[in-house]
């Protein structure tokens, strides 16, 4: 029984990752509420219960082919905290690099292959740049995927270095990494991250790096894409005033960050995160930053396909059932009964970047916020890696001894994959998993509404979207300005539901 | 010459083939396809259409209207709950996705099931199967599937399946530039209907860690250098795939990431009989063996290997990082390895 009540259908949504419908009801030319469904469910929490602890590391990665990296990730520092251990440092930096490397392919995966596409599309033919963007972005047969899909393929050569393969390596582990990595392993790596930002800096920036990553407000940044119109980043910023990206897909959620790439302290980053863990929450029109407690995360069920009750996830439970009223096989977590946005623009904001936010101080989360803190973030992690690849010693272990496990536990796993904060909440009893849950990124993002009917945060992000085109009347099915609105989530619908 | 067209559809998957495709190489995806003649009609990873224009195309295919000469499908067929279909209803349609294949499958000229869940049910089919999850022609290793042991496609190949979890960027493109070349006959699928060209190999062909399995040094912990058949559950001696001779992501494969074959191109692999990474053994000796060698004849020779073992492999084996190289500077090669 479907419990949304718009009368039109979004769907098939190609171009992101997994199933995506939207039933959308429309009043005096603009959406006037959204209803998100994740239309497939497979039930990992189900699949995991009554296996061995260990044997999640092979499970979680294949939850999604796009973030598996940062879902064994999660596993890995689940199980190591109910196992009460940690892993080593050479693990630490090894881990991140492999993280970071996917992380930043899934940020170009979107930028080009799912985002910028859609500014191509023949609804802004009549658009002074539409030639331009077109040449450049046009699904597949734009010039730009000539050079981003060898430029992806080749940085995703550090996956077979560091962990086998990519996706769904067995390399990460609690204690570590299963790969001690040698010099020669060093130097290759150091060679495949700064082949990458060669590809970077002429292509998607035509800057240096570090020049991006020390712009601190909507001013410089503007200044900036004038003095580089021939990047894509320029590309894409010569759009937003244009079409007003700024003040499209606009939300004031809390922003939440699990804290970005566990690396050994060095002397410049004493806390060992690259970027820092946090909550940061509107208060009228300003921001507050506080301290995450997970404790208060639950997930609500009153909108979704299943049974059972809302629950923090170390009691929460996975009892699909189509008929019970509901229009999602998503859960709606909350935190402290907050809406939560997660994903780059989330995790900048809480690290306190000024650029952005500049950006969310003056229109809330957007379109242009959200896509902005991705590309910043290639500025900003490209070289930290170069740096860890650097930091590891090299005749010293990478995999701790992870040969006990307790037969009960509990144990949690908080990390940032490309598209935000992924949890993972494993139980053991008598030596087997009695409760896995996991709250993905897009899970936070796409979620349904909660008890209280309060909706979830793209539910939130389309009201109001205006059905029009570059000022042009659109009908909903034509509409790119949706388009924008629900890809510049970056949605990861595998993940959503598992 | 005119193209071929393919349609690729996602559905109870990770969508983790599609990804690990885009990770082909010289020349990229794109170019391997026009390259093989191959007109992409959609893929939800990569096409510009959405909704309705998208749901026209499947309908144009469906009426005939439109030809479709490859169909490929990614992640399992969702029957559930009750064989409803409802964990999957194909966006902005209200139908189960199965019923869909069923209907795209009768027109396509061939059809490929891309990745283990596609092709056996896979992952998503694992535990207590919650989600009703089966392949296109199999459920685990038993004929059947979604479409029936008997289903033949136009072409009369049976489903192609490239399994794998993932699968490789190569496996794929070349199971379709050969359907695109009309040059796969059924004497080129194995017994699961595997394409053979990778699935005459075993794991173990090209293994890094082939000395320390001839002489039995093995791994004990995670991160150890040594053969990780005998404790750490690797299965790369029954595995058929060749992702030890034909290297993933520039040059690695799961061995030389220091972790287990889990033997992921097979029927059932979701399903370890013990943990995927311990090795079951009865009295001692591992359950699993290589599966066309006398048990006993294994047995002898290895302990024969174990009591000639290097001392360099033994050392080495149960290392993290090589404790002794091999050749002259190694100060060990004369102690033969011979200590009780």
């Amino acid at each position: 029984m479907s419990l949304s009540q718009g009368n039109t259908v979004l769907g098939p949504l190609n171009r992101v990752e997994g199933d995506l419908e939207i039933r959308v009801e429309v009043a005096k030319g603009q959406v006037a509420q959204a209803w998100v469904n994740a239309p497939l469910f497979r039930g990992f929490e189900v699949i995991l219960r009554g296996k061995p602890p260990m044997d999640a590391l092979v499970y979680t990665p294949r939850i999604c082919g796009i973030c598996s990296v940062a879902q064994s990730v999660a596993t890995a520092q689940a199980l190591a905290h109910y196992m009460g251990m940690a892993p080593t440092d050479n693990g630490r930096l090894a881990t991140s690099l492999t993280l970071a490397c996917e992380n930043l392919a899934d940020h170009l995966s979107h930028f080009y292959l799912f985002f910028m596409p859609d500014f191509a599309r023949s609804g802004y033919q009549k658009q002074p740049w539409f030639e331009t963007i077109q040449k450049r972005f046009r699904a597949q047969i734009g010039d730009a995927v000539n050079q981003v899909l060898p430029a992806r393929a080749g940085f995703m050569q550090m996956t077979g270095t560091l962990a086998g393969k990519w996706p769904h390596s067995l390399s990460l582990q609690p204690g570590g990494t299963s790969k001690a990595l040698s010099r020669s392993d060093q130097v290759r790596l150091l060679m495949l991250i700064r082949s990458f930002r060669e590809f970077l800096e002429q292509v998607l920036f035509g800057d240096q790096l570090e020049k991006v990553a020390e712009l601190q407000s909507r001013e410089q940044l503007m200044g900036w894409a004038s003095a580089h119109p021939q990047s894509d980043f320029g590309h894409f910023l010569s759009l937003v005033e244009p079409l007003q990206l700024d003040q499209l897909g606009v939300t004031r959620n809390t922003f939440i960050s699990y804290g970005a790439y566990d690396i050994p302290p060095t002397a410049k980053h004493k806390q060992g995160y690259l970027f820092q863990q946090g909550v940061v929450h509107w208060q009228k029109q300003s921001l507050h930053t506080s301290a995450l407690n997970a404790e208060l995360i639950e997930e609500d069920i009153a909108y979704s396909w299943l049974l059972g009750e809302r629950a923090h996830p170390y009691q929460g439970s996975t009892q699909p059932d189509a008929d019970v009223p509901g229009y999602s096989w998503c859960k709606a977590p909350r935190l402290g009964g907050r809406v939560v946005e997660v994903g780059a623009l989330a995790r900048q904001v809480v690290n306190g970047h000024p650029l952005l936010l500049d950006l969310v101080k003056g229109h809330g989360a957007s379109v242009m916020s959200r896509v902005v803190a991705r590309l910043l973030e290639f500025a900003l992690v490209v070289p930290a890696m170069e740096q860890w690849c650097q930091q590891w010693q090299v005749n010293e272990a990478f995999c701790a001894d992870q040969s006990s496990l307790p037969t009960s536990g509990q144990g949690q796993g908080l990390v940032e994959a490309a598209r935000g904060s992924l949890g993972h909440w494993i139980k053991v009893e008598d030596g087997r998993i009695a409760n896995y849950q996991i709250i993905a990124p897009t899970t936070w993002n796409f979620s349904p509404r909660d008890q209280q009917g309060v909706p979830g945060a793209l539910e939130m992000a389309l009201q109001q979207v205006p059905l029009q085109n570059g000022g042009e009347k659109a009908e909903l099915h034509e509409c790119l300005a949706i388009q924008h609105v629900i890809r510049s989530f970056d949605p990861c619908m595998v993940c959503t539901v598992h | 010459m005119t193209p071929k067209t393919l349609l690729w559809l996602q559905s109870g998957g990770c969508g983790g083939c599609s990804l690990s495709l885009l990770n082909a190489e010289n020349p990229h995806l794109l170019d391997r396809l026009s390259q093989a003649g191959i007109e992409l009609l959609g893929h939800p990873s990569l096409s510009e259409c959405n909704g309705p224009e998208f749901l026209g195309l499947i309908n144009a295919i469906c009426s005939g209207e439109q030809t479709l000469d490859i169909l490929c499908l990614e992640g399992s067929v969702m029957m559930g709950p009750n064989g409803t279909g409802r964990f999957h209803v194909l966006s902005g349609t209200d139908q189960p996705l199965f019923q869909w294949l069923q209907k795209l499958a009768v027109q396509a000229k061939h059809t490929v099931a891309v990745g283990s869940c596609a092709a056996f049910g896979g992952i998503t089919s694992a535990g207590i199967n919650i989600g009703e999850a089966i392949g296109l022609q199999f459920d685990a290793d038993q004929p059947g599937g979604l479409l029936g042991e008997h289903w033949r496609s136009e072409s009369q190949l049976p489903v192609v399946n490239v399994a794998g979890c993932p699968t490789h960027p190569d496996w794929v493109t070349e199971t379709l530039m050969l359907l695109a070349a009309d040059a796969l006959d059924p004497s080129q699928l194995d017994e699961y209907n595997r394409p053979r060209f990778y699935t005459d190999h075993l794991v173990h062909h090209g293994c890094p860690r082939n000395e320390y399995y001839e002489y039995k040094a093995s791994a004990e912990k995670t991160g150890d250098l040594g053969c990780m058949m005998e404790h750490m559950g690797c299965l790369g001696t029954q595995a058929r795939a060749d992702c030890n001779i034909r290297p993933w992501n520039g040059s690695g494969s799961c061995l030389k990431g220091g972790y287990a074959c889990v033997n992921c191109t097979a029927p059932g692999f979701e399903n370890s009989r013990h943990s995927f990474m311990e090795t079951p053994k009865l009295a001692g000796i591992p359950v699993g063996l290589p599966t066309d060698m006398p048990k006993a004849w294994f047995v002898a020779l290895a302990s024969l290997a174990k009591a000639a073992t290097p001392e360099r492999l033994r050392k080495n084996a149960i290392a993290e990082h090589l404790v002794y190289p091999p050749g002259k500077g190694n100060k060990n090669r004369h102690k033969k390895g011979r200590k009780p």
